[in-house]
């Protein structure tokens, strides 16, 4: 039984294909990845991201407790900041990556991947039973509260006010959602219900991500399109949030990062603070650091003409097949194959010549740096 | 609506074909296309191979997967359409035009016997 968000039938209503994710039945499309992929680099688009987890940590050693199961400083959050962070398990292995966000001092919010809010959620419990002063801990799995929408692309900001036209009354104090900055959340008020907006996203553009519960999110959806509407909004599906993010490299779990795979192999060791103190996996992220990895993930643009590469397809080098995909599509703003996998370190150069291995053919790709698609 | 041409035959896989003295051109149908969207790419076979009934022989790509695609005849392939191959938007824009796959000589015609009529495919994509 897949699980379906406030807003299944608004996506029905606008032709949504849906597909499963993560449990949930998702529209992958509405018309077509590219345009709605392109919408978003030009214009707007908007994302149902409710199938996404939330959980609420409280107390007086909260913050010490999710510095122990986190890898970023979340020292560094004071009240309506968040951070992009990781959790790993003993091996240094990521069991999700997530956003954390300080609303007030000693409460936090965290925002986890559908596909792995039972695993994040149990990996938590697991550790707070363990924790010292887990008795001043409050932690609950808010996610079946709790709908998101994803507003993304260079035009937000000039129609996002006029859909939540309030001052914030919590976190970060502004008159105005265009006044969040990066990373930024506050709470408002919309029609009457409270949300909370940050200006984060998922695609390497502007935006702003909306959370609420289930009376609100379907009419912060309807508003959006139609306040976004002059500047040329669409709905957009997974399918799009997945090229788009390809684009820029942000990683997806169960692809660039797994149990198996460490912040420091994923090159994500910006978000791994080794001096903050003691945290779950840190001895062997040190050692990373330090002695260096057996795989790197790289990113890659094929160079032959050619189809797209695609995950799990062998990355070549020099005639032995070394690595393989984890990432790939046809990019709908570069117009060529691209895609991120794992190679050992000495082919992970910039420039490094390697092959993709597709259906018995073996068209040239180039290792390039990150993120493969910039804002001109 | 999906448009389902009645001049042709049809495979459970979503081809179409077209038959003219002897010769099968083969392309795959508007609610493929539309299923697919946004072709990205294009793979065909070798004029001169010979092809089975129900063999996959050629790929479309779209930007989410790839799909094969099979021959509703055996055959030899006579010809594949470049046009497709340099411009795979063709196949969402003309599936049953410009946007043909490939052309086979057939090699057992009583085999167009068992392929679909318009009536039948459109039961089964209900239509």
């Amino acid at each position: 039984m897949l699980k379906r968000t406030c807003l299944f039938s608004t996506h029905h209503k606008l032709g949504g294909k849906l597909i499963e994710f993560g449990g949930w039945e998702m529209p992958v499309q509405y018309t077509s990845i590219t345009d709605e992929h392109l919408a978003v680099r030009n214009a707007a688009g908007i994302f149902d991201i409710s199938h996404m987890g939330e959980v609420t940590v409280s107390g007086a050693a909260a913050a010490d407790f999710l510095n122990y199961v986190f890898t970023n400083d979340i020292r560094k959050l004071s009240a309506g900041l968040g951070q992009y962070t990781l959790m790993c398990n003993e091996r240094g292995g990521a069991i999700d990556d997530l956003y954390a966000y300080c609303l007030s001092k000693d409460v936090y919010f965290l925002v986890v991947n559908a596909s792995r809010v039972q695993a994040d959620v149990a990996w938590l419990h697991q550790q707070l039973a363990e924790f010292p002063r887990r008795e001043e801990i409050f932690m609950t799995d808010a996610s079946h509260n709790y709908s998101a929408v994803a507003v993304q692309g260079p035009c937000v900001k000039d129609f996002i006010d006029a859909c939540i036209s309030s001052a914030s009354n919590c976190a970060m104090r502004v008159p105005k959602v265009t006044d969040l900055k990066k990373n930024e959340i506050g709470g408002f008020l919309f029609h009457g219900h409270d949300v909370m907006v940050s200006r984060t996203g998922y695609t390497g553009e502007d935006g702003f991500e909306i959370v609420g519960n289930e009376e609100c999110i379907a009419g912060v959806w309807d508003t959006v399109l139609e306040k976004g509407k002059p500047f040329g909004i669409k709905p957009c599906g997974l399918g799009a949030r997945d090229t788009l993010r390809t684009e820029v490299c942000y990683p997806l779990y169960g692809h660039e990062l797994d149990e198996n795979t460490t912040p420091i192999e994923a090159g994500l060791g910006f978000f791994v603070a080794l001096d903050k103190g003691d945290f779950v996996g840190r001895s062997v992220l040190a050692g990373q650091k330090a002695n260096g990895v057996s795989k790197k993930c790289i990113a890659f643009k094929m160079t032959d003409k050619c189809a797209p590469p695609r995950p799990h397809y062998p990355i070549w080098v020099n005639g032995a097949r070394v690595g393989e995909v984890v990432s790939g599509t046809q990019s709908p703003s570069l117009n060529v194959g691209i895609g991120m996998g794992y190679v050992p370190p000495e082919f992970a150069k910039p420039g490094t010549e390697i092959e993709i291995e597709i259906r018995g053919n073996r068209p040239k790709a180039v290792v390039v740096k990150k993120p493969i698609y910039k804002k001109s | 609506m999906s448009d389902i041409p009645v001049d042709l035959k049809y495979a459970k896989s979503h081809e179409w074909v077209r038959v003219s003295g002897g010769v099968a051109t083969v392309g795959i149908t508007d609610h493929a296309q539309h299923e697919l969207t946004d072709v990205v790419f294009v793979e065909l076979p070798a004029v001169g191979r010979q092809v089975k009934a129900g063999e996959a022989c050629a790929v479309v790509e779209s930007v989410k997967t790839a799909s094969d695609i099979y021959s509703p005849v055996s055959g030899e392939i006579t010809e594949i359409n470049k046009a497709a191959v340099d411009n795979p938007a063709l196949v969402n824009t003309e599936p049953y035009k410009n946007g043909w796959f490939f052309k086979i000589k057939l090699s057992n015609p009583a085999e167009l016997n068992t392929l679909m009529t318009p009536e039948q495919y459109g039961a089964q994509i209900g239509g």
